[in-house]
Parts: structure tokens; C-alpha cells; sequence
């Protein structure tokens, strides 16, 4: 019966596969951490847009995001500018984190495997 | 004739019991393949307090609507762009120069130095329909083949190479036979798949 419970359970909670939180400013400047959802900018964009136009290095953390490149046009801002998408002044909309969520790529088996992930 | 009974209860009992146990594995197994996306505030990272939660998609909306997959976010990506379920766009600016795959260019490359797997066949073509050369060669990768150095499983594992993106963005390490998928041929006999 045990084993028929565990079956049926609920999975556990758990994130999107390739879910970014940008935590590295976020809380210390007072707003919730950032969640970056792949899987919903690679259905409109390709990996290419951001990955090469955009120039976001493919590394989790490699990448300084400052608000004021954002409102400036740099990374994010480059969509997120009220012309494609919502603007720099819809914190709430990309700061959207849990407190106290630490900064990387969440979600799927990478994060419970041997590698950095 | 009680003993017999008996057993013939037991017996009846161990095959009721084994059929719960497959339909439950049905079921969980099923649950699995039909995507379980979580509702963005009950995922365990959005905070459920935040009132704009409400104008963001939830990922169910999107992605049961595109091939499945049993890896990553259920969603085979490569399927979904080749059946045009998804059209991304390619660059923002209209000047924007991307690099795409040679035609000169075989579409695959096949690499053989796998020990006892099965050898490699990478699809170069999937790979620059979603990516720019630049993405990968030449700093993950030297573009001229067999000179690119400590490509191997345990740096991949730790997000070189194809671990910059498998097993964070794209289907996971785990998936070892959608890489290790071409058979290596046998001496004197037909390819022996592994």
C-alpha cells in the first residue's frame, strides 16, 4: 500500500526545465529575484537572439545584468522596452522570485547531477 | 481440497495485487508523459504573494501544445521547430547578419572516439537552425574536426561543451542513447548495436 501511495503521490514541486534566477543584485537592492523563463522567450526567439544579437554569454552567472543597461536598451532591454515587450517599469513582472533563491539555472535532472548545473 | 482453495485465493490475491501495481505504474507513467507542468505559483520559485503572477502564461498553456518529449520541459524542441509548431524568430534588427550552417557542410558529424558506447552522430543542421556558429565554435569548439581538446563525458557533465546546454536548456545527461546513437560497425560483420 506504501508503495501504491508513493505511486500516486504528487510530484514534488519544482521549477521549469531551464528556469535562470538572477539573484546576484536583486535582494541586495531590495526586489525579488529575477526568473528567466526559457521555455517561454525560445518559443518567440531563437537560442541566437539573445545568445549572439543580444550578447548574453551562455553561462549562467557569466553574464552582469545591471537595471540601468535594461532601461538603456542592453540585455533584457532590448525587448523589454513597452515597443516588444512590457518595459523596465513592470518590476513585478520579471521580479518574481521566492526570497532568498539562490542565483543559476533551475529545474530538470542537471540540478541533482554531478555537474556545476 | 481447503489447501487447494487457499492457494488458489493466493494466487488470485498476487494477480489482483500485480494489476493495481501495473495500472499504477500506468498511471504515474502516463502523468509523466502527459507534461506536468507546474503552475508558475506553485512551482517552488515564484512567489506565490506576487499579484503579477497572474498576467504571466503559465508553462501548461504553452508547452502541451508542442510535440512531446519524456526529458527536460516535455516539449521536443527540434520536432516543434521542423513541424513549424514554433517559429522563433532569428534576429531583432533587420541588419543583423546570422551565421547558419554551410551548405557546403555535411549536416552531421560523426564522432567515433566514445570508448564502448555507441559512437556520436551530431546533427549539426538541428543545432545551427537554433543557434549561431559563434554560439559554439570557436570557443566551446575548434571548427576543424578532432582538434578541439578535453571533450569528454566528465567536462560535458561539468557544462563544457555540450553541457554548456544539455542538462540545462536542452534535454539532459541522462539521455545518453539520443547522443550515443549510431551503432559502431563490427569487424567483418554488420553494425552491432549496443
Amino acid at each position: 500500500m506504501f508503495t501504491l501511495l508513493m505511486l500516486l503521490a504528487p510530484f514534488p514541486s519544482r521549477a521549469e526545465f531551464g528556469d535562470v534566477v538572477f539573484n546576484k543584485h536583486s535582494e541586495k537592492e531590495g526586489v525579488r529575484p529575477v526568473i528567466f523563463p526559457h521555455w517561454f522567450h525560445r518559443i518567440r526567439y531563437n537560442c541566437k537572439v539573445c545568445h549572439y544579437e543580444l550578447g548574453f554569454k551562455m553561462r549562467a552567472g557569466d553574464n552582469v545584468v545591471l537595471m540601468s543597461d535594461i532601461i538603456e536598451g542592453k540585455f533584457c532591454g532590448m525587448c523589454h522596452n513597452d515597443k516588444i515587450a512590457w518595459g523596465a517599469d513592470r518590476c513585478d513582472l520579471c521580479h518574481t522570485g521566492r526570497p532568498g533563491l539562490q542565483s543559476g539555472v533551475i529545474g530538470g535532472a542537471s540540478t541533482g547531477g554531478p555537474g556545476r548545473w | 481440497m481447503g489447501r487447494t482453495s487457499r492457494e488458489q485465493r493466493r494466487v488470485k490475491a498476487a494477480r489482483c495485487w500485480s494489476l493495481v501495481m501495473a495500472a499504477a505504474v500506468a498511471i504515474s507513467t502516463g502523468l509523466a508523459w502527459a507534461g506536468n507542468w507546474k503552475p508558475l505559483a506553485q512551482d517552488g520559485l515564484h512567489d506565490p504573494s506576487n499579484t503579477a503572477l497572474s498576467q504571466l502564461q503559465n508553462p501548461a498553456e504553452a508547452l502541451s501544445k508542442l510535440p512531446p518529449d519524456t526529458a527536460g520541459n516535455q516539449v521536443n524542441w527540434v520536432k516543434a521547430l521542423e513541424q513549424g509548431k514554433i517559429n522563433p524568430r532569428t534576429s531583432i534588427y533587420a541588419g543583423t547578419k546570422v551565421n547558419e550552417l554551410d551548405k557546403k557542410e555535411p549536416p552531421d558529424v560523426l564522432m567515433k572516439n566514445t570508448a564502448e558506447l555507441s559512437m556520436v552522430r551530431f546533427p549539426h543542421k538541428q543545432h545551427s537552425e537554433f543557434l549561431d556558429c559563434s554560439n559554439c565554435h570557436e570557443g566551446l569548439f575548434k571548427s576543424k574536426a578532432g582538434t578541439t581538446t578535453g571533450f569528454n563525458m566528465f567536462n560535458i557533465l561539468q557544462g563544457e561543451f555540450c553541457g554548456r546546454c544539455h542538462g540545462a536548456v536542452a534535454f539532459p545527461l541522462t539521455e545518453c542513447r539520443r547522443c550515443h546513437n549510431e551503432p559502431r560497425p563490427v569487424a567483418g560483420g554488420a553494425a552491432k548495436a549496443r
